[in-house]
């Protein structure tokens, strides 16, 4: 193991310790505000040291897009959070989490595109497909919920027979899945097909959701980020992803089913119940 | 590369960690909660590093600098909103 291996191992494993330390921190009213600090310096110690991951064969350019990408983010970031009113917070946690899902969703598809996920069996090919799907599933979903609670979609489009149409869309999009990973060597042209059917079922899913019941839908995309990230730390061999992603996929899911509890809601009826609507209007 | 039972373990301890983080926590928290564990997945981030750090070919390069952009926003707004969520607690605590 070399010295950069070894540097790299050890940040992720201290970081993935501040974020477990952090987000329990979060949990309690008197010691929520240092929680964020914990894990905020895990987040810079894990990202500063990637700049030596063994793993980058990145010449001179490539560290400038680098760098680039991550300021344009960053800042775009950085600007909104801070702009943005306290009554608009929920559509922003919206909106970086579908931005979290786009990443994992992206990290699957160059691994694809690349053929470097074929290499590695079947199990992590399955994950790397999974982690797509829900990757994008929450990226488009999210965004749509960012979309309504913002006002920029006013009308709820509830489709004749919307249901049918998800399942059909769902069932395509496992058919296609499975026929890449049988497929086991790089299929371009399937996995962009897969992946555009994958944003379409988030749209689908998202839209008849009136805005009310937006807050679990919101944390239940939170759950969705996380596990695709969990499935691409699998892909990527990245121990800090896959300890993070499953935390925040096990709590999250636990919060979506506390918060549709305070609702007196179960999470399939918020899903497919489409009772929201009426509120959702009343409440824009 | 972490396979099999290894990967695993790690799976369902992890799991167990995210669940019972949050069993005990009064409803006021859910939402900060929510939008703090959005600013972990942000460690998105390094993995969209890596991926656009070996990364070939114009189109490859372009969606793993895509994919780098939103995890960056996804880390930094997560930890400002959640920052200023968390702010509103100071005057109630003393």
């Amino acid at each position: 193991m070399s010295f950069w291996e070894f540097t790299v191992d050890a940040s992720y494993f201290i970081a993935a310790v501040l974020f477990i330390v952090g987000l329990k921190r979060m949990g309690s009213p008197r010691t929520a505000k240092s929680g964020i600090k914990w894990a905020g310096i895990g987040m810079v110690l894990a990202t500063v040291v990637t700049l030596w991951h063994p793993a980058m064969e990145a010449g001179f350019f490539r560290y400038v897009l680098m760098l680039l990408a991550i300021g344009i983010g960053g800042a775009g970031a950085w600007y909104t959070g801070k702009k943005v009113e306290m009554t608009a917070m929920p559509q922003m946690v919206a909106l970086y989490n579908g931005m979290g899902g786009g990443a994992a969703a992206a990290i699957a598809l160059v691994e694809m595109y690349s053929g470097s996920a074929f290499h590695h069996g079947a199990t992590v090919l399955t994950l790397a497909v999974v982690g797509a799907l829900i990757g994008g599933v929450s990226f488009s979903g999210s965004l749509i919920a960012w979309a309504k609670l913002e006002g920029k979609m006013k009308k709820t489009i509830r489709l004749p027979g919307q249901q049918m149409i998800n399942g059909g869309v769902a069932l395509l999009t496992v058919i296609l899945g499975i026929w890449i990973i049988a497929s086991s060597g790089s299929a371009p042209v399937l996995v962009t097909i897969f992946f555009l059917l994958s944003l379409a079922f988030g749209v689908l899913l998202t839209n008849p959701i009136g805005g009310a019941d937006m807050p679990v839908v919101i944390s239940m995309y939170n759950a969705f980020t996380g596990l695709a990230v969990a499935f691409e730390g699998f892909v990527l061999g990245n121990a800090a992803m896959i300890i993070a992603g499953t935390v925040v996929g096990a709590a999250g899911t636990l919060l979506t089913l506390l918060m549709a509890n305070g609702m007196n809601r179960s999470i399939s009826n918020v899903l497919f119940a489409g009772f929201g609507v009426d509120d959702g209007a009343e409440a824009e | 590369m972490i396979t099999g039972f290894v990967a695993l373990y790690i799976f369902m301890l992890a799991a167990f960690t995210g669940y019972e983080i949050i069993g005990r926590v009064p409803a006021i928290l859910h939402t900060p909660l929510m939008s703090g564990s959005n600013f972990v997945h942000g460690i998105v981030l390094v993995g969209a590093m890596v991926a656009l750090g070996h990364a070939d070919g114009f189109w490859e390069t372009l969606i793993g600098f895509i994919g780098v952009i939103l995890a960056a926003g996804n880390a930094v707004g997560g930890y400002v909103v959640t920052e200023r969520m968390l702010d509103m607690f100071k005057s109630s605590k003393d």
